[in-house]
């Protein structure tokens, strides 16, 4: 697929999803963050519990993207960034993302996003300043590139409300998970 | 010719929903639908290996007296559906499953994930979309 097709794609599935206040969205992601950092003693303690609930929300999220926007299956992972970029982040969140930063074997990518919608009216203060406060789309995407056999890590490398010009998530494929048998059943 | 029976098998060849789609569908006994369920992730695995081109595994079967439909989606759930010979639309059926799955099944929180389906909002909305199904020969 084209990338006009991508984002046309990513227009029609965004139209079709029911919307949700922003405000409200935003504000209740800033309440539960708040609430996590008064439970934690360690801001990297919060920085995994949201990446957890990331996950958590993406093995789930997937399945909706795939039922919803009605795509054929990616070529390879090459694709499946471009239409995670385009496609997805359209579609869950209204705002599309670019993808760079291919490294010469294909398996590390960068989602620059110029708007992030979870951080719209937050400043983060000093004392927070290691807290990778959107962490959570970290997550969703480990969760949701896991449920299509991939395996990958994912990090906050920049991030607007630390002071960089762009938010950039790195994602790092660690493997395709291919399915094997379990030893009980290979024959000697 | 219409709708028989419906199922939804996890990742791992489990049944996690099964439902008679009509009144006069034959009856299936409880170990029946378990057996069936595992019977066709084994063949359909084993399909997708012996198959001369690449495939993704089976998709239709025919006979004279029912057809079966199987979708399976990229994250490995199978949604299998068997209605009597000749019903068409069968694939659209299963996509509109699909997203109700995806809506009133994975939106749940207190439902575990690959587990049995227990949800009164989905069995509805199973039933909705039979009841919208056009019910006539392709």
């Amino acid at each position: 697929m084209s990338a006009r097709s991508h984002a046309r794609a990513g227009d029609v599935a965004w139209g079709r999803m029911t919307k949700v206040n922003g405000e409200l969205f935003a504000l209740t992601y800033g309440a539960m963050v708040k609430r996590l950092l008064e439970d934690h003693s360690e801001i990297d303690e919060v920085n995994e519990h949201l990446e957890k609930m990331g996950y958590n929300i993406g093995i789930r999220l997937v399945d909706e993207f795939l039922a919803k926007s009605g795509l054929p299956p990616c070529s390879g992972f090459v694709e499946t960034a471009e239409v995670v970029a385009k496609v997805a982040f359209r579609m869950f969140l209204g705002v599309t993302a670019d993808v760079t930063g291919w490294n010469p074997e294909g398996t590390v990518f960068s989602l620059l996003l110029a708007d992030n919608p979870l951080a719209e009216f937050v400043e983060l203060p000093r004392q927070y300043r290691t807290l990778s406060y959107s962490n959570i789309l970290c997550g969703v995407l480990r969760g949701a590139l896991e449920m299509i056999q991939y395996r990958v890590e994912v990090q906050f490398v920049r991030d607007v409300l630390r002071g960089d010009d762009v938010n950039e998530l790195r994602v790092e494929l660690k493997e395709i998970m291919n399915e094997e048998m379990s030893e009980e059943y290979k024959e000697d | 010719m219409a709708l028989q029976h419906l199922f939804i098998i996890n990742r791992s060849g489990g049944l996690m929903y099964h439902q008679d789609l009509q009144d006069e569908a034959p009856r299936i006994s409880e170990n029946d639908w378990l057996l069936l369920a595992g019977t066709f992730h084994g063949l359909h695995t084993i399909a997708t290996q012996v198959a001369p081109l690449a495939s993704s595994g089976i998709q239709t079967v025919e006979s004279s007296s029912i057809v079966v439909c199987c979708f399976q989606t990229l994250t490995g759930i199978k949604f299998v559906v068997t209605a009597g010979a000749g019903t068409g639309g069968l694939d659209g059926f299963l996509h509109q499953i699909y997203q109700k799955y995806t809506d009133y099944v994975l939106k749940n929180p207190f439902y575990d994930m690959d587990q049995p389906i227990h949800c009164e909002l989905f069995t509805r909305s199973v039933v909705n979309t039979i009841v919208a199904f056009p019910s006539s020969k392709r």
